[in-house]
Order: structure tokens, then C-alpha cells, then sequence
């Protein structure tokens, strides 16, 4: 029987909506405090070396600057590295912000200038003085391919990728062959929002930190352990953050500036990046690839070799699943795979929205599309021809699959079939018109978290987790979930989330806090319904006496028999009837942490298939991306409104991956010199048209009780490969080094 | 190994310019502010008058996050100094409408979800009743430019465009219909020879 609260799957505007269009929603550098002092970062000019002398005196004889913080005085901090790893940290000692004289990468922080007001920290960190000596750097991945070596384990999420067959056997029984090398740059996550942490004293070192971050507990967790503070002492509060995609999964070094600042001056503190010191963490690693594959003459992959090479720091092995998805989405018996690692004077990589699979899909859905001209197939019946209907890399069954489906919807809708294969063979008017494909699959997972479901006497229910929302529509979907799950109007719920004082969550990243905040919140409403049911038959309510919550349903915010709906009592009612202010329930995450040990019984995956059209000035060489149809197979669609955008973005993202975006290093000064929005390339509204997204119906009972696979990151699968190898269609170049600028098609 | 400098002690610190009292009309209201001269128009909105709506992006004029409108027209307000606006009636987000009642654009933008992390968002509606003040936009095309000069990093741009042009149409302010909407018509593909190598 359907009700009126059934909101799971229908659009439902965003209920953080009127918040962010009225300017009212705070981000972390908006909660202006009382008697706040500002903070502002002096950077290091040079990439490596050291710092021979700081001469802080003439800056704070300035009036109305509080104190110059560095290496010089920072007081005893936690001493080993564990102290600085963080729950995305990968293997190898953290960088420490202030700890030595030593610098190991361009733009590193050296000093915190704080003053009265920001025009005078900014000011002051501009003149203080700082001598370096500077050593030779190495920040070139290129020509350090030979010292690449592979690492160990990695962070947690990475998979050492893992050959299979005989990828020699195969190329030589191929009668059709590709081989080619891939490159991009290092790219920024750059979130509208500049990272800032206000951090509010409190006195006796208790602090409510407000901070830009994907995972308010891990921010908290960090901070914790390197100052020695208590979890009452710092409470971390990110109730709305201004784009993550990645850089704020793990905190960034303003956090540890303004809370030592504020510790040490017993002052409230805030300290704001400045867009171009964005460019100074983590960051999409340049990556070069090398794909060769085979075909036999019935057009099905015979052989599939896939190696990168990925920079990291010189401090750190970061690690991403580059590879291990080409041995996975296409049907092959001898796939050779590996990844590898060089060490420069950089700092280290981090996630940027789908680690690792949006570099790798690059390189496959491109030689995919050189295959199948190789192999004279269409690059659709290719892919189609390569179904593969078994996880042969995990040797598991998929929980769920439907990527055919992408294939015919999207092919559908875009027009496919009219494609005429010859390069350079569609034109509009005087315009090369290219029609090119690609795709790609992502992990569909699922983290303990715990949510906790409160129904107040006035029948108001607040549900709570303290995860985050990046714009992803958190806020929205767990309210539509509790809603529906308690029987309630969106009106009398509200999410609360992003605070430490909340049950504990993850991260918000790699697309699993749909699943994993979204079905907890689902258990937490059960526990709850179980104890309004108690609660009903300790009434002596006569119809439920014997009743048990599956003979129940909540509906219209009350609770009643499924058998006779008009038996049933008032929410509101019982919960005054317990003589208790609110009722309460929390779910467990033992279950959920004992399936994470338990070795998986399928292969459970989103996947996605984009089509997309480019129009090619002959003479110009300008590209435009006139139409994109992306079908994804993502499993339950919670809110087609949001989840839409969020493949929407995600295009947005792959068209500027293919074109736009790359972080230009100048190896003289190992730095990166587009450090800014206006040379870091990244589309506007005009460059922006026809965005077609098609969510293709996939029921998966496996995969978690919601059914849910997460969309924050599927999307951009294969939509760069996609333009690219529409642009070959177009004009004949096959352009292998992203982005595909002007100046590589002339 | 070589030495390198940031700053020559040449520049030493000299002592910056004291606070002066600046008054701005701001939606609506007189505020009297005592900042320093180089104190920029949007750190004394969101520093000095707790007006955060406004938002910082790249505090370069880059990004268009700080957009406002001085005397109807948009700025970005980081390139700005407050002192040069004593005479300037400002009107920011929070005079655009509040949570309660909403403006139409703010309506349309949560409407056609023309937002995510809604950190661009106060500058894109600014940005977009400017555009509405300004008049030149007529069609899709011409929004699409014109509102270019806001970056929105989720991506949400053509649900941004869907919003802007259900107010205008509802104002009666597009001249055609659909006129430059890629897709809308079936683009006429016709086969010809490749191109000779």
C-alpha cells in the first residue's frame, strides 16, 4: 500500500534549499565569534631546502599583530607519526605544518601571522621576512619513471591490482591491436569554498571548531591526538561545506594552524587559505598510462595490459585504484595490470572525486575506442561484445548489473545508430560534428555509521548522524528516508548532521554515505518504531496487544495495524504517554562491522555509459561539447532531483578533465604557476549545453537493504575518454595527453 | 644550493593606515563601520557586518562568488573597497529575500535545484537579478554568457540557466523561444567525405 510520506525515489526539492539561496547556511568561516583574531599563512617560495632564518621582530612590533607562529616556537607537539595520520592518511609519515626548518614541497606553510583583523594578518604575513636555502628539487614525473616502484598495501580502499592469465599469450592470439601511452596533469580539487577553520575558545581549552571538511570526527579525531586535547575539548562542527570533491576528506593544515593559535593565545582564532594556498595540498596525481590491447576476429579481447606510474610525495605513498577496473569491466581471460609509483618534491596526492577510476578510465575508454577502430567494430558493439557478466577479477557474480542497459537507453536517446564511423565524416554546416562513447564502473560501498532517531511530544522526529553534506543532498535524502520510514511529512522531520556531539560517521567520500548513513538511518527509525509499539501495548491500546512490528506500519504520523488502518494511535500521543520528553533510538554498527570482515559473496558496482557530442572549428580547432547523455546504473535512485545534479556535475567534470583542467607545473620552481581561478581552466555557463542523465531502472537486493549504490562519483566515469574520442571522431586526432587544448589540435 | 629571500628587509614594515569611520547603505540600512581604507567591500560584509551570505571564492575577482549589486549593478565585491562606496546603495543576498520569503529567483534556483554545495549560490542569484537589471539577455545564448563570470564548481550550470529563464519568462523578458537550445531541435548531421590527409 502506498502513502502519502513514500518519498524515497520521488524529486524532492532540497531541504537545505531555502538556507543556501538566502545566504543564511555558515560555512566554516562565517561563524564570526566574538573577539576573534585572524590568522594568515606565509608560504615557502621554493620546493625544497630549508628555512635559514625568520625575522619575526619587525612584523610584531606592528600594533595590533599577536603573534608570529613557526617551527622557531611551536611548543612540544605529539611526537610520533601515528599522532598526525588521519583516517584517510596513507602509509608513510604525515606531513607536520611548523614541526622543522625543512621544506618539502612548494607553498609549504612556514609561518602563521595572527592579528586584530584579517587586513592586517594579510598585510603583516606579507612583509615578514624568511631566509631559505634552497636545494635542487625534482618535480618532474617523467624522468623519474625508473625509480617507480610499487607500493605496499596503501591506504585503506587500495587494491594491489592483480594480472591474470597470460597477457602475452593473448596479444599474440589477437589478430587486431592497440598500444598506446596516456597522460595527464596533476589537477585541484578547488571547492567554491576556501578551506578555513574558525576555532572559538572557550576557555580551560575547550573548543567548538568550526571546519572546512568532508568528516567532521576525523578533523576531530586529528586535532585530539596531536594537541593531547579530550573529545569534550574539541568539538568539530561542519554543518555545511562548500564543495569537498576530496580535499576534505583529510584536514588540511589551516585546521592545525588556528587551533595551535588559539591554544596558545587562548584567543579565538580563524584561519582562511587563500585560493592560490589551495594549491598546496592534495591534489589529483599526474598519472602516465600505458594500455595495449588485442582483439580476436570475432572483435572479443584477447589481451588487456593496463600500467600507470602516479607521483606521490616524498613523505607519503599515495595510493589509488588506477588499473584494477580495466580487469573488471570488460569480459577478458589475460589482463596483465600495474601500477607504480614515483617520489617527488611534491605534496601528496589525494582523492579528487572517483580516485583513481576517472584517470584510469581515461586510458581504457580511450584505447577502447582505438581498439574498436583497430578492429573495425563500432566502439558500442565493441563494449557490448566485451559484456562482461561475471566480476572475473574477483571472481564473483555481480550483486546486481545493469550496464546493457546504460548501452541501449543512452545509445537510445542520443541517437547512436545515425553515427557514421569514418573520422571527420559528420559535419554541421562548416562544423566538424564527432560522436564519441565511453564508460565506466565504481565501487558500490558501504562503512559503519550510526544514526540515531528522536520523536519529540510534538510529534516533530530528528534524525541524526554527524556526517556531512558537500552539496551531495545529505540533508535531503535522509529526511526523505525518515520521513517515509516513520510515516511523517517532510515538515515534522529534520536531519541534523556535521558535529561531533553526533553519533559517530564516516567521511563523506567514495559514494557510500547514501548507503551507509542512509540505511542506518532506516534501522535507527525501525528501533525507534519497535519502541513506540512497546510503547502502545504498555497503553493497553487493546488492538495491538498481541501485535508485532511487522503487523505495523507508520503512516500519517501515527502508528497502526496494517490489517485495520483504523486502529492506530497517535504518534505524538505515545510519545507524551511515556512520560518522557522525547523517545529515542539508536541502530548498531556490529552488524555492519562484522560484514566488513566477512569476505564478499559478489561484486557489487555502479556502472555508467556516456555518450557525448563535440562541434570542431576545422580552423579554429575550437571545441565545443554540444550534447552528453550519460545513462548510470546506480541501483536505487533515492531522489532523482539531486542524484541528477549530481551526474550533472559529474559531466560537467569529465568535459572539464578532457579540455580545461590541469595544474601547470613550472619544474624550475617546482611550483604550480595556474595557481589561481582565472589560469586553473574550469568550465563557465557558456561552455556548458545539453546534459541529458538517465537513471536505468537496476533492483539489487544484495548490495544493502536500501538497495542504493551512491552516484557522487560514477558519473564522471569514461566522460572525458568520451569527449576525446569524439573529438578523434571529429577531426581524425587521437589525442592521448589531456586536457585536449587548442594547441594539440593545430 | 642557493639562498633565497622572501622579503628584502628593504621593505621593512611600515604601520598601516588606522580605521576610518565608513558609512554604507546596506540593504536598506545605514551602517557606520570603523575599517581600515584597504578594507575590501566583501571582508567588511562579512567581517564587519556579520552579512556572510556573501561569499569568498578566490578573493580575486576570478570567480564571481562575492557578486552583489551596487546601485542595481553587479560587482564582485572583493575587487571593491568598501571606503568607495559611501554613496552606493548595496544590496546583498540578505536583501534579496530570506528563508521565509524568498525572492523568485531564490525560489527558482532550489526549484530546478540550481545549486549543491550552495557556496556560489548568493553570487549566482545576484549575478543573476543584475542580469536581469541589465536587460541585454533575451535568449538562452545570451544568459549562458552572461552569467559566465560566476563559477559554480558542483556544475550546476544548466539547471542555473533553467532557473534564470523561468524568471524571465515569467516576467516577460525572453524574446525567443528556446532559441539556442542545443538538443532541442535535431541537429542536422549530413555524411560527407573525410578529411583528406
Amino acid at each position: 500500500m502506498s502513502h502519502s510520506t513514500d518519498y524515497i525515489g520521488k524529486p524532492t526539492n532540497r531541504v537545505d534549499g531555502p538556507a543556501k539561496v538566502a545566504g543564511t547556511a555558515k560555512y566554516a568561516a562565517e561563524f564570526n565569534v566574538p573577539n576573534l583574531l585572524y590568522g594568515y599563512v606565509v608560504s615557502s617560495p621554493i620546493a625544497k631546502g630549508k628555512i635559514t632564518k625568520i625575522d619575526a621582530a619587525p612584523v610584531l612590533a606592528l600594533p595590533g599583530v599577536h603573534q608570529v607562529f613557526s617551527h622557531e616556537n611551536v611548543p612540544s607537539l605529539a611526537w610520533l607519526d601515528r599522532s598526525y595520520k588521519d583516517d584517510i592518511a596513507p602509509g608513510g609519515s604525515p606531513f607536520r605544518p611548523l614541526h622543522s626548518a625543512e621544506i618539502k614541497f612548494s607553498m609549504q606553510p612556514v609561518a602563521l601571522v595572527v592579528a586584530d583583523t584579517f587586513e592586517l594578518a594579510r598585510y603583516a604575513a606579507s612583509v615578514l621576512h624568511v631566509e631559505y636555502e634552497e636545494e635542487a628539487h625534482e618535480t618532474e614525473l617523467a624522468k623519474h619513471l625508473d625509480e617507480a616502484y610499487e607500493p605496499g598495501r596503501g591506504k585503506s580502499g587500495y587494491k594491489p591490482p592483480k594480472s591474470r592469465g597470460n597477457f602475452g599469450k593473448g596479444w599474440q592470439q589477437g589478430v587486431a591491436h592497440m598500444e598506446a601511452q596516456y597522460s595527464h596533469h596533476a589537477q585541484h580539487h578547488n571547492p567554491m569554498e576556501m578551506f578555513a577553520s574558525t576555532v572559538e575558545w572557550l576557555g580551560d581549552k575547550k573548543l567548538n571548531i568550526y571546519d572546512k571538511t568532508q568528516g567532521a570526527f576525523n578533523s576531530q579525531q586529528y586535532v585530539m591526538k596531536i594537541f593531547g586535547l579530550g573529545k569534550d575539548e574539541a568539538r568539530v562542527v561542519s554543518k555545511y561545506t562548500g564543495g569537498g570533491f576530496g580535499s576534505g576528506l583529510r584536514p588540511q593544515y589551516q585546521l592545525f594552524l588556528a587551533v595551535l593559535a588559539s591554544l596558545e593565545l587562548k584567543r579565538s582564532v580563524r584561519v582562511s587559505l587563500t585560493r592560490q594556498q589551495m594549491f598546496s595540498f592534495g591534489h589529483r596525481p599526474e598519472t602516465l598510462q600505458h594500455v595495449a590491447l588485442a582483439t580476436a576476429e570475432d572483435g572479443s579481447l584477447t589481451g588487456i595490459n593496463h600500467v600507470a606510474v602516479a607521483e606521490t610525495s616524498q613523505f607519503e605513498d599515495f595510493t589509488e585504484n588506477v588499473v584494477g577496473w580495466s580487469g573488471t569491466l570488460y569480459d577478458c581471460k589475460n589482463v596483465s595490470l600495474g601500477y607504480r609509483l614515483s617520489k617527488l618534491d611534491v605534496y601528496t596526492p589525494l582523492d579528487m572525486r572517483a580516485p583513481g577510476a576517472a584517470s584510469g578510465s581515461i586510458a581504457l575508454e580511450i584505447a577502447m575506442d582505438e581498439m574498436a577502430y583497430a578492429a573495425g567494430l563500432d566502439p558500442l558493439e565493441f563494449r557490448i561484445r566485451n559484456y562482461s557478466d561475471f566480476d572475473q577479477a574477483q571472481n564473483l557474480p555481480y550483486s546486481s548489473k545493469a550496464l546493457r542497459k546504460c548501452y541501449a537507453e543512452g545509445a537510445a536517446k542520443f541517437g547512436w545508430e545515425k553515427r557514421t564511423a569514418e573520422p571527420g565524416s559528420m559535419k554541421d554546416g562548416n562544423l566538424l560534428v564527432g560522436w564519441g562513447m565511453g564508460g565506466g564502473i565504481w565501487d558500490a560501498s558501504k562503512q559503519p555509521a550510526v544514526a540515531k532517531a528522536s520523536l519529540d511530544a510534538d510529534g516533530h522526529l530528528t534524525v541524526s548522524s554527524g556526517t556531512n553534506d558537500i552539496g551531495t543532498g545529505t540533508y535531503t535524502i535522509m529526511t526523505q528516508i525518515a520521513a517515509q520510514s516513520m510515516g511523517l511529512p517532510l515538515e515534522a522531520v529534520t536531519f541534523v548532521l556535521g558535529d561531533t556531539e553526533l553519533p559517530e560517521a564516516p567521511v563523506q567520500g567514495g559514494s557510500w554515505t547514501a548507503a551507509s548513513i542512509g540505511n542506518s538511518v532506516v534501522e535507527a527509525c525501525t528501533k525507534l518504531g519497535e519502541k513506540l509499539l512497546k510503547q502502545a501495548q504498555k497503553m493497553d491500546h487493546p488492538a495491538f496487544k498481541d501485535a508485532k512490528i511487522d503487523n505495523v506500519e507508520f503512516a500519517n504520523g501515527q502508528l497502526r495495524l496494517r490489517a485495520d488502518a483504523t486502529q492506530a494511535v497517535v504518534l505524538r500521543d505515545l510519545v507524551q504517554a511515556s512520560g518522557e520528553p522525547k523517545m529515542e533510538a539508536e541502530n548498531s554498527t556490529v552488524l555492519a562491522k562484522l560484514e566488513l570482515l566477512k569476505p564478499p559473496t559478489h561484486s557489487m558496482h555502479a556502472h555508467n555509459a556516456v555518450f557525448v557530442e563535440v562541434k570542431v572549428d576545422p580552423e579554429l580547432m575550437t571545441v565545443h561539447v554540444t550534447r552528453v547523455v550519460n545513462a548510470v546504473a546506480a541501483g536505487r535512485i533515492l531522489n532523482p532531483k539531486t542524484a541528477r545534479s549530481q551526474v550533472m556535475g559529474s559531466v560537467v567534470w569529465g568535459i572539464s578533465s578532457a579540455l580545461m583542467e590541469e595544474s601547470v607545473m613550472d619544474h624550475r620552481f617546482g611550483r604550480y604557476m595556474n595557481h589561481n581561478y582565472a589560469e586553473y581552466h574550469v568550465p563557465v555557463n557558456a561552455d556548458i549545453h545539453d546534459i541529458d542523465v538517465i537513471f536505468v531502472s537496476e533492483e539489487d537486493d544484495k548490495v544493502n537493504p536500501l538497495g542504493v549504490k551512491g552516484i557522487g562519483e560514477v558519473g564522471l566515469l569514461g566522460v572525458a575518454a568520451a569527449v576525446t574520442n569524439a573529438i578523434y571522431h571529429a577531426t581524425g586526432q587521437r589525442v592521448r595527453d589531456l586536457p585536449v587544448t587548442i594547441d594539440k589540435l593545430l | 644550493m642557493s639562498q633565497v629571500t622572501q622579503v628584502p628587509l628593504g621593505r621593512a614594515p611600515v604601520a598601516p593606515a588606522p580605521t576610518q569611520p565608513v558609512s554604507l547603505n546596506i540593504n536598506g540600512q545605514a551602517h557606520t563601520l570603523h575599517i581600515a581604507p584597504w578594507t575590501t567591500l566583501l571582508d567588511a560584509l562579512r567581517e564587519y557586518l556579520d552579512l556572510t551570505g556573501t561569499k569568498k571564492g578566490c578573493d580575486h575577482g576570478q570567480c564571481g562568488a562575492c557578486t552583489v549589486l551596487v546601485d542595481g549593478k553587479r560587482i564582485n565585491s572583493c575587487l571593491s573597497l568598501a571606503v568607495t562606496h559611501e554613496d552606493s546603495r548595496i544590496q546583498t543576498i540578505e536583501g534579496l529575500g530570506t528563508e521565509d520569503k524568498l525572492s523568485p529567483l531564490q525560489q527558482a534556483f532550489i526549484d530546478h535545484d540550481a545549486f549543491q554545495c550552495g557556496y556560489c549560490t548568493p553570487g549566482q542569484i545576484c549575478s543573476a537579478q543584475g542580469l536581469i537589471n541589465e536587460g541585454k539577455a533575451k535568449n538562452e545564448a545570451e544568459v549562458r554568457e552572461l552569467m559566465s563570470g560566476n563559477v559554480c564548481r558542483c556544475g550546476a550550470y544548466p539547471n542555473i540557466l533553467s532557473a534564470v529563464m523561468e524568471v524571465m519568462q515569467n516576467e516577460g523578458l525572453i524574446m525567443e523561444d528556446k532559441a539556442w537550445s542545443a538538443g532541442a531541435t535535431e541537429p542536422e548531421i549530413a555524411p560527407v567525405e573525410p578529411p583528406k590527409k
